[in-house]
């Protein structure tokens, strides 16, 4: 097999059907469609001669099998509660855009009382962040039994599934409360955790009759974990996750395990070690660290996995903030690395801006909006920010390459109804574009102010020189 | 009605695939009153469908016997390239530090233990800035104290080191000049006996000013010099850098190909063990992404044989508290900045020890201990153990 980064688009368009002027695919040219594929921007399924023509079924099979990722893709519950992790084509994140961000899950023991439960449960629903302008969320319940009562663990499954809207992993390695969870949720494709060497004859059984993904855990013994491998696809099993065990005492085991397992299945190719990776930064929670670190052990532990390969997390800690920089972390390593980051252009409100309050134009480089609008606020200005589509790129880069231009800019005062919200006509624009502060006068008919060339100055800049600015801005 | 005469072949072929599909739920089936009056027949089935066939032979339930047995094998990954090894501090130092020596990729092998950790150092400014609450909260009055402050960091708290950050110096902030701000910086060497690296205010023509005036009176010392880049005029700079024995950092901003070109100029006047890297740090949230690839990369580049950039690498994970969410004020909800502030500084830094730094700059005494715990750990040898169960424990 060859890897997904050394195709040709030929390789992959001589097997297309090549139907011209087709265009079902969204693309213009087969040859389009072709490249897409190999960035991972568009799938197969896509091309509907290639799919539902017989005479390309040969195509189709050749196709899928040089587009399949090395580690496997496994669906976790069904429909719109659904979570799908591994997938992953490549080991790092410069050489082809990673699908399927590191799942979060977060555990709801048996043990705790049906208000508990749900508490848990409303945190993990409720979870929200807004980060430029995308809600960052958490993914997965797992719901352990921590009383090896079946029954029990039943009826706490009732309740989580009543009021969860996410998908559920089992936890347990009693193949009798696995059993009774798996009665439970027949239909919702939960997944199983775990099977290990000791339970494994049970476990399989039961993944096979209720075709439910499971993990396999090896407690930190890489040879167990890939001889259950080779043991359960040999009995049809192949929805597998692995957990070769998070080791709080020996990260750096962890760590390397975790950095193998990928690379074997990415650049060698070996099928064994090709499924999703899992995560458990909640064993931090036995180690007997102080109660006040554990947030940032736990968040810790859990960002240099998700930074190592994990397809999916389990954790334990209910404070936000252990999440907070998880998730925008992951937003950021999961990010396409061939394009500069970008954020929405249009109007952001900093503050209460009152009808005299200044303008300023900024880029949608998430970095330069980021700077600027924290800087904005750091200041504690009310102001109006106006994000101009510089294609994600930085203000000197886009004054040179000619995308930040009087016309970028109209365009965004119109789109915005600014005009309607101040009774002033005077922009304040980036230091770095003051060669263009005439173009943008000629394009929307407002005064034009360059501002400091760097953002951190706009705080002062603002205090001292605004109401000159304005006043003879109107005058 | 016209009836379409069928091949054999055709028919054949609807009927095994609506056989196979019945397949799919029965465990069995019969057929019943057929008779193939046929000699010889072969059986091309559509190679889809073959993972189903063969899902059903295996059928029979698994034995109580113990697993497959396999072995796991460590990858063998040639890796051509060793990251430099830079001495830091000398002279009047009583204690130095060595850095790089790396021949492989951080946790690429259970085999192999760099020669070296990577160093924790403390960032302090020679006069007051904007800093985070959690921050201020912290050090109090040795805000105003450089010299203490750096005392403080390096014999209370346990820094390998520490960056004087002379930012008085800003021509647009206290202009002071090259040599008033030098005060500070011996009066650091003396109060202290570890190394120092010694920052500027970022302006790249008064850095070179304080520049030559720093490694002179700090001549023979081994300080490293933070730092140079390519809108400064190195050839006033770097060779000064030479004659006094110094290290100096080379930063660029996240760009491989611009490393390559400072690293190249550098070294008309310095060797390669008198260079350390910079490829640039942000905070999660703040374009962390490109600073870890851009880190990450220029490692494994290294690594694999990229002469130019075989250089330890510098991460000034203090940027992160650039990040709002480090710094700000947020509903109760998202915990107190307190917490916030620190566990984004820790975040970054672990992602910056992982992609392959050598030299940390810190700016809360929290993320100094727990990076020095974690790295004791991570960086020694490690051997397989046994994990304690959580699945069915109460927590």
């Amino acid at each position: 097999m060859v890897k997904i980064t050394k195709l040709s688009p030929l390789e992959i368009y001589k097997l297309l059907p090549r139907k011209s002027g087709c265009r079902l695919c969204g693309e213009d040219s087969c040859m389009a469609f072709a490249i897409k594929l190999l960035s991972l921007q568009t799938n197969l399924e896509k091309c509907k001669p290639l799919i539902e023509d017989p005479s390309f079924r040969e195509n189709y099979e050749k196709l899928s099998k040089l587009l399949k990722p090395p580690v496997k893709e496994i669906e976790i519950g069904v429909g719109d509660r659904k979570v799908v992790i591994g997938g992953k084509h490549v080991v790092h994140r410069h050489e082809l855009m990673l699908k399927n961000p590191t799942a979060i899950a977060i555990d709801v023991s048996d043990d705790l009382d049906k208000d508990k439960i749900i508490e848990k449960v409303e945190f993990i629903n409720n979870f929200k962040y807004e980060y430029v302008g995308y809600e960052l969320k958490l993914d997965l319940i797992a719901v352990r039994s921590v009383t090896n009562d079946p029954e029990r663990f039943k009826s706490t499954l009732k309740i989580v599934n009543e009021y969860s809207k996410k998908p559920i992993i089992i936890c347990s390695t009693d193949p009798e409360v696995i059993h009774a969870g798996l009665e439970v949720l027949d239909k919702e494709r939960p997944l199983i955790y775990t099977a290990t060497t000791k339970n494994w004859i049970k476990v399989l059984e039961l993944v096979r009759r209720f075709k439910v993904p499971v993990t396999i855990s090896s407690l930190g013994k890489i040879n167990d974990l890939i001889s259950l491998v080779k043991t359960f696809k040999k009995y049809g099993v192949s929805d597998l996750c692995l957990d070769p065990g998070t080791i709080p005492e020996n990260l750096g085991y962890t760590l390397t395990i975790f950095t193998l397992t990928r690379w074997k299945a990415c650049e060698e190719e070996n099928e064994d070690y090709g499924y999703p990776l899992i995560g458990t930064p909640i064993s931090i929670w036995l180690s007997g660290i102080e109660k006040d670190m554990l947030v940032f052990w736990e968040s810790m532990i859990a960002s240099m996995l998700m930074i190592r390969f994990a397809d999916l997390l389990i954790m334990h800690s209910t404070e936000a903030v252990t999440y907070l920089p998880l998730v925008i972390q992951r937003f950021n390593y999961y990010s396409d690395p061939r394009k500069p980051s970008s954020v929405k252009p249009g109007l952001r409100i900093v503050g209460k801006p009152d009808e005299y309050a200044p303008v300023l134009v900024t880029t949608n480089f998430v970095l330069t909006y980021s700077l600027v609008s924290s800087d904005i606020e750091k200041s504690k200005i009310d102001a109006y920010l106006l994000i101009i589509d510089t294609e994600g790129y930085a203000v000197d880069v886009s004054v040179a390459a000619g995308k930040f231009t009087g016309e970028a800019v109209a365009k965004v005062i119109r789109e915005s109804g600014i005009e309607g919200m101040v009774k002033h006509r005077t922009l304040i624009i980036p230091g770095k574009a003051s060669r263009i502060a005439g173009e943008i006068e000629d394009a929307t008919g407002w005064k034009v102010v360059a501002g400091p060339q760097d953002s951190s100055e706009i705080g002062t800049f603002i205090k001292t020189r605004w109401q000159e600015i304005v006043g003879k801005g109107s005058s | 009605m016209k009836r379409e005469r069928k091949s054999i072949d055709e028919v054949l072929k609807s009927v095994i695939s609506s056989l196979l599909k019945d397949l799919e739920d029965a465990d069995e089936v019969v057929l019943e009153n057929v008779t193939l009056d046929i000699e010889e027949l072969t059986f091309e089935l559509p190679s889809t469908l073959l993972p189903l066939i063969e899902k059903k032979v295996i059928e029979e339930k698994p034995i109580e016997i113990t697993p497959e047995k396999a072995v796991f094998e460590e990858p063998t990954i040639e890796w051509k390239g060793r990251i430099v090894e830079v001495k830091i501090g000398a002279g009047s130092r009583k204690v130095t530090y060595v850095v790089g020596g790396e021949e492989k990729p951080r946790f690429y092998s259970l085999n192999y233990t760099p020669p070296h950790k990577p160093i924790l150092s403390m960032d302090v400014f020679d006069t007051r800035i904007p800093l985070p609450k959690a921050v201020k909260d912290h050090f109090k009055d040795l805000l105003d104290n450089p010299t203490e402050w750096a005392a403080y960091c390096v014999e209370k708290l346990g820094a390998d080191m520490v960056n004087i950050h002379l930012v008085s110096t800003d021509p647009n902030f206290k202009d002071t000049t090259p040599r008033e701000a030098a005060k500070v910086v011996e009066e650091i060497l003396q109060r202290i006996n570890t190394p120092l690296c010694i920052g500027g205010s970022g302006h790249p023509k008064k850095d070179v000013e304080v520049f030559k005036v720093i490694t002179e009176i700090t001549s023979g010392e081994r300080v490293i010099i933070n730092s140079v880049n390519l809108d400064m005029k190195l050839e006033e700079i770097a060779p000064l850098i030479k004659k006094h024995g110094h290290v100096v950092v080379a930063f660029v901003p996240m760009d491989l190909d611009k490393a390559r070109q400072l690293v190249r100029k550098l070294r008309q006047w310095l060797d390669k063990e008198d260079i350390l890297l910079d490829m640039n740090t942000a905070g999660i949230g703040y374009g962390w992404e490109y600073a870890f690839t851009a880190t990450e990369r220029a490692r494994l580049a290294a690594l694999k044989g990229d002469e130019e950039l075989q250089h330890p690498l510098v991460s000034a994970i203090s940027n992160s508290w650039t990040a709002r969410e480090a710094w700000m004020k947020m509903p109760e909800y998202w915990g107190l900045r307190e917490v916030r502030g620190p566990l984004w500084e820790i975040l970054t830094g672990i992602s910056s020890l992982i992609a392959g730094a050598d030299y940390l700059m810190i700016l809360h005494p929290l993320t100094l201990k727990i990076l020095k715990t974690i790295i004791n750990q991570i960086f020694e040898i490690k051997r397989e153990i046994e994990i304690a169960e959580w699945v069915s424990k109460k927590l």
